[in-house]
Order: structure tokens, then sequence, then C-alpha cells
């Protein structure tokens, strides 16, 4: 095989891995927006506290510590236990029920018919107080979650293509099993929709809402889900993300991976979070590999992706898999 | 242009006004936001050095300090807001930690007559003192660093790197860019072939610069990154199995943030330095007993002895010892802003000087003068030991090949000067 043609293909599969990791993202916003047509600008910073809230309950740190330290005069900075990996990830997910909760009852029941960019902007303030509450509460050191995901180059793909296409494919284990998690995330999210009453309820409440409440439906409740939904969605992606780079405050940019993959997906469809992301993942490093690094002199990645989502809004505004709006005078 | 001309005149009546009773110092950190990890450690190293002398020393030569922490969230915008709602308050000197606030204050501080110590950043053309007359970067710079990196691959490869393939992943940013040209004069000269391989802010998805060295594979790997950048770098590098002694970071890449993250796979990762590494140092207990032990220090005092709170303590000592040099010239406690730059334009630290501030071995030994505003450009190389989580220096402080780096720097200085209409001079 030429070996331009082999580098092309490691790059492609490498691309559908990183695109996984972007749908990732992705889908948490699609959750809150078909939903309640919020655009969630704190979902990155959501991913970012899930996973701060993760690694803290794993290493056993004591909330709020400096706060309590500076209010109290003492000097507690850790329980003196390791939680084990399951069970701090269901008690994260409990933080975030909480936080669900929390946003839906203080902040969203107050907006109820307000403007779409009412509350955009109400998201943009829960994103830095978010940000604020993560810090105060876990620190702003760096750290690193262990899970017990697997990390680092797969050799048996790398054996098994030097073998049979005479250069070894490098594919990171991380990517196969983030992967793996969010097809089953898909799937389950899908099948939740589709076939649980809470599911359909959450349908109706996105069809119209007026309609749902006249039927009985609570509101409030399918809310509370829909932000819970995209809080595990989000400590999914904190879990992937953070094992990658360590868990700092950087992470809550991943969202601005996450932007073109809706714009090209559309905001309204969990498939679309899916394709959308393995569009963009392949398209950046194959244009990086082809155009951008021997040309452009690299870094095309980033610009590209957003380039791309812009082409395709020009042809098909509402995305790939978005729903047509059609407004009738 | 006559409120112009009235600000300019407020300005420089403050800079030149009437002494303080007390030293100030503001420390513009960043506590918060995405690099709050690394600004942290730097800025309690900063403020920890200045409690200890208020404590033990009552300040410097008998006057007390004060020193002004702002909160810049390593934002250029708020960096530049700090320092004009501090620069009233009879600041001495600023340490913008920022290559952008650094930017931007070059022409506000040389207005304003105060002076700014850019250290290990900033604009590397600052180390010309005739034309930067308000800005010092010593004890070394970006150009420093790429220049001694090549020194260090050219001891460890026999002396010569003829034919050898060095790849530059950087930060896409100025910062980033800066060791470019420097690189480019040094593949020149030692016959290496050099390729560019850029990372976009913030650096968290880097798989297609890896993919690229793994494809070239280049005898080492130098990097020039920041933040998340490094960490994924480092994680990347591990997971295609690059080996670790043959990649080497500035001291930006240089921190335990970067290495922990990977865990033992960071094992013998080399970053440059300009200062050591570790709290084997006698300052160390005295700041324990009279900064942290008293309850005056500025974080936990879990970072002492990192990197980053080594660098900030540094930072703070070269600052006091500049006072003090201050205050020998001019034969007063009190200083101004002019006289502090006056004191860190005869600034001359000699191990001497450092094994009796209880720093032995601590920073390379260097002048500064009026041509030469960024000392002598010597850098030391340490590697990470994951195994006892500690850094250690392997070799001693070597010089920068000025050869290649002095005319960069005059090309450089000359340009800003006829871009600002600056008469170079001493």
């Amino acid at each position: 095989m030429p070996e331009q043609l082999a580098f092309a293909l490691e790059v492609t599969a490498n691309g559908l891995m990183a695109g996984v990791l972007y749908a990732l993202v992705a889908l948490g916003f699609v959750l809150i927006y078909k939903a309640s047509g919020i655009f969630n600008y704190a979902q990155g910073v959501m991913a970012l506290f899930a996973a701060l809230t993760l690694a803290g309950i794993i290493d056993g740190q004591v909330p709020f510590s400096h706060l309590i330290n500076a209010v109290f005069g003492t000097d507690v900075h850790y329980f003196g236990w390791n939680a084990p990996a399951f069970l701090a990830i269901l008690l994260t997910m409990v933080v975030m029920i909480g936080l669900a909760y929390a946003v839906q009852r203080l902040v969203f029941r107050h907006l109820v018919g307000q403007e779409p960019i009412i509350l955009f902007m109400a998201t943009i303030g829960l994103a830095y107080f978010l940000e604020g509450v993560g810090d105060l509460m876990w620190g702003s050191d760096i750290k690193s979650i262990d899970v017990g995901l697997p990390q680092g180059m797969n050799t048996w793909i790398d054996d098994s293509t030097f073998n049979t296409l005479g250069y070894g494919f490098f594919i990171d284990n991380l990517d196969i099993v983030a992967s793996i998690i969010a097809a089953l995330l898909v799937i389950i999210l899908v099948m939740f929709a589709q076939y649980t009453k809470q599911g359909r309820a959450m349908r109706a409440v996105a069809d119209d809402h007026q309609a749902a409440l006249s039927v009985g439906v609570s509101l409030n409740f399918i809310w509370i889900l829909v932000w819970s939904l995209a809080g595990f969605v989000a400590l999914v992606a904190g879990i992937m993300w953070g094992t990658k780079s360590g868990v700092q405050f950087s992470l809550s940019l991943i969202a601005l991976k996450a932007l073109p993959v809706l714009m090209l997906g559309g905001f309204t469809s969990i498939p679309g979070a899916i394709v959308g992301g393995l569009i963009i993942g392949v398209g950046e490093k194959l244009f990086e590999f082809l155009i951008g690094a021997p040309f452009l002199g690299g870094a095309t990645e980033n610009w590209f992706a957003y380039m791309l989502a812009l082409i395709f809004l020009v042809f098909r505004p509402q995305g790939l898999f978005g729903e047509k709006i059609i407004e009738r005078v | 242009m006559k409120l112009k001309l009235t600000t300019l005149a407020l300005g420089a009546a403050l800079a030149a006004g009437p002494a303080m009773a007390e030293l100030v110092f503001p420390s513009l950190s960043y506590r918060t936001g995405p690099y709050a990890a690394n600004g942290i450690p730097f800025a309690d190293g900063y403020a920890d050095y200045f409690t200890l002398l208020n404590e033990r020393d009552g300040g410097i030569g008998g006057e007390p300090i004060r020193m002004i922490e702002c909160e810049t969230g390593y934002n250029t915008e708020k960096g530049v807001e700090c320092y004009e709602s501090t620069k009233g308050e009879g600041a001495l000197v600023y340490q913008p930690l920022s290559t952008g606030i650094t930017y931007q204050l070059i022409p506000k501080a040389t207005a304003d007559g105060i002076p700014v110590h850019s250290m290990g950043y900033g604009r590397t053309s600052a180390k010309d003192g005739s034309v930067f007359k308000n800005i010092f970067n010593y004890p070394a710079n970006y150009w420093d660093g790429a220049s001694v990196a090549i020194k260090h691959l050219l001891d460890i490869n026999g002396g010569s790197l003829e034919g050898k393939k060095i790849a530059l992943v950087y930060h896409n940013s100025a910062y980033g860019k800066e060791p470019i040209r420097t690189l480019e004069e040094l593949s020149k000269k030692h016959g290496f072939e050099l390729s560019l391989l850029p990372v976009d802010h913030p650096g968290q998805e880097q798989k297609s610069q890896w993919l690229q060295i793994r494809r070239e594979k280049p005898d080492n790997v130098i990097m020039y990154g920041w933040g998340v950048m490094n960490q994924v770098a480092i994680q990347e590098a591990a997971n295609i199995r690059y080996p670790m002694d043959q990649f080497i970071g500035i001291w930006w890449s240089g921190s335990e943030n970067d290495v922990r993250p990977a865990g033992d796979k960071a094992n013998g990762y080399k970053a440059l330095t300009f200062h050591n590494v570790g709290d084997d140092f006698p300052v160390f207990a005295d700041i324990k007993k009279f900064v942290v032990d008293a309850g005056k220090a500025a974080g936990a005092g879990d970072q002492i002895g990192t990197a980053l709170y080594n660098r900030g303590l540094y930072a703070a000592m070269l600052a006091a010892e500049a006072a003090k040099t201050a205050q020998k010239i001019h034969s007063t406690k009190a200083l101004t802003p002019a006289q502090m730059r006056d004191g860190m334009e005869a600034l001359e630290i000699t191990e001497a000087k450092m094994a009796g501030l209880g720093l032995p071995n601590f920073g390379p030994e260097f002048t500064v003068s009026c041509e030469n505003h960024g000392g002598n450009g010597l850098v030391a190389v340490s590697q990470w030991d994951a195994a006892a989580d500690s850094w250690s220096l392997i070799t001693e402080y070597v010089q920068s090949d000025q050869d290649v780096l002095k005319p960069l720097i005059a090309e450089d200085a000359a340009a800003f000067a006829a871009e600002s209409g600056i008469t170079p001079g001493c």
C-alpha cells in the first residue's frame, strides 16, 4: 500500500475517534436544546464541574476546604480516604442531579416564557457561576482522573495493520473506549426517548410546551430530568477529556469543539450530534494532513471545523438532521 | 491632545513624585481562570518571599514592603486595568506574568517611568536596554531557551546535529512563535532539519501533530507550550511512545502540573529552567518558620519547592535585590520607580549573594547593564523523575549562543526603535 494512503487511512481513523469525543460534548447541548429550546452555554463548564467533582470524590477531598479553613481557621483538606471509581461516579451523578434541580428551581423556572436570548444569557451567567463554584469547591490545581480506562497505543491494531498494510496504525485505547461508550450512550438515550413514559413526555415537551402541559405533563419535572441527563452526558465527556489532559479549568473550552458539530448535525438530533462529530473529526484531520500542514503552516483544525459547518449552514441551515423550522404568518 | 498631554504630565509627576514610605510591589497574578493552576504557585512564591522579608528583616533596608495583588485571570485587558489601577500607589516594578500583558505595558510603563520585569517571557529584544530603557528580562529569554536546548542536544549527540531532524511543537501564538527565528538560524549553523508544528489554543486536541511526529520520526522534539497544551502533548508523546528523554520543553512547559497527569509515562521528560528546583535550600526553613507556621503564607503552603513557586520566589528575590541596589545607589531607603529602575540596571547577582540569601546555586550569576537588560543568557536543563515526583537539574547553567542571538536582538530592537521613534542610547 502506498505510504501516503496508509497515512491518510490512519488520519481518517483517528479523525473518527476525535469526532466521537466532540460528539460526546455536543450530545449535552442537543438534549437541553431539544427539550427546552435553551442553547446551554454552560455545557462545557458542566463537563468541567462533573469531572472536578468526580476527581475530588475519588481523592477524598473536602469540598470548600479553602473557604472552611479561611472562615473557621481549620486546616482540613482531605478526608483521608479514596473512594472507589464506581461509587464516585454514582455520587457525582447525585451532585449533577442536585445541580439540575437547583438550576431549574432557581433560574429557569423564573424565566418561563422569556425570549430565547434571555435564556441563553442566563446560561452564560450559569457558566461563570459554576466555574467559580467549582474553583471554590475543589480548588484550581490540575487533577488526574483514574477510573481504570486504558490509555496509550493499541498494540493489536498496530501489529495487525503493520502485518497487512505494511504500516502500523496508531489508535489510542482511550479513543476506542470513548467510541464504545458514546455508541452505548446514544442507544440508551434514543431508547429512553422512544420507549419510556418519561422519554415520551420529554419529546412531547420538546414538540410543544403548552400542549404537553395541557395533557398533564409536568414541565418542571421534565426539565429537571433533561438537565440531569445533560449532567450525565457532561460527566461522561468530563471523564474522557479529563483522562486525556487532566482535570483543569480549560476543560470547559471543549464546548468550542462541540459548536461546529451542532451547526453541522443540527441542534435537535441525537444521531445528528454523532454524525456531525464524525464528519467534523475526519474533515479537520484530513484537511490538516492533506492541505493544512503541507501548504498552510498547520494548525488549521479549529478554523476548518467552523468553515465546514458554515458551508453546511449555507445549504442546510437546520443542520443535517435538524428539524426544518417553518413559521407561518 | 491637551488632555493627552495632561495625562502624560500627571503620569510623569506620579512616577517622579515624592518617595513613598513603603516599598510597593504589585503582583499581577492569576489565581482564577484556565491557567490558575500555574498562576497560583507563582503568586504564592512571589508573595511569600516578600512576607518573609517583612517578618524576618522588617522589609528591605528597614523599609516595609507592601505587595498589592491584582487578579488578571491571564487576560491582557484585565492586566492593563490592574496596571492602571495600581501604578498610582507608588508601584516600583511590574511583573506582568504574561507576554500579552507585557507587550501592552511596554509603551505605557515607559511613558510612566515605571520599570517592568518580564522574567523569561515578554519581548525578547527588550534585552537591549539602549532601546527598552524601562523593560528588563533577565536572567534569560525565549531565544536563550531555544539556543540552550540546541546546545544540550549538541552535547548529547557528540557535538553534531548534522542531518538530525528536530521538531518544534509550539503554541500558535506570539509566545509560541518566538523561538522560530532563532531555531531557523541555528538549523543553518548546525545543519539540522527543523519542522514546525503549531498547536491552536488551548491545545486539548493534538492528534494531528503527534501523528505527524510518529510518521516523520524527528530525533528530538522541542516544545513551547502553555497550560493544557503541555499536559496533552506529554500524554500524546507517551501514547506514541516517543522517548521522553528526547523531548524538551521551555520553562513554561516544565512544571509539575505538566508532567503529573501522564503519570509514570512522563518519566525522563526534560525542561529548560533559569532557576533551581526543589525545596532543599536554607531559605525555605525561614519561609516555614516566619511565613507558613505564622499563618501568613499566601496559599496553603503546599506549593513550596514546586517549579512555579520557586520561580515566583526567585522573581521576588531579584526584585528585592534590585531594590537594595537602588537604595545603595541613591542612599535612600524609600524609593521611586525611577530609582528602582537604576537599581535593576545595576543589579549583579553572584553566587556569594545568593548563598547569603539562603539560596545557594539557586540561579545563574549575572549582571545587568544599560546595554544589557537580559543578563547573561544562562539556562540549565532539568529532568522529571516520575518515581520521585520531582525535577532535578541535569546540567550546569549554560550560556546561549551569543553569536547567533546578539544580531537577532539588535535587529529586532532597532526595528522597535524605528517604529516607536526612540533614539537608542545609554
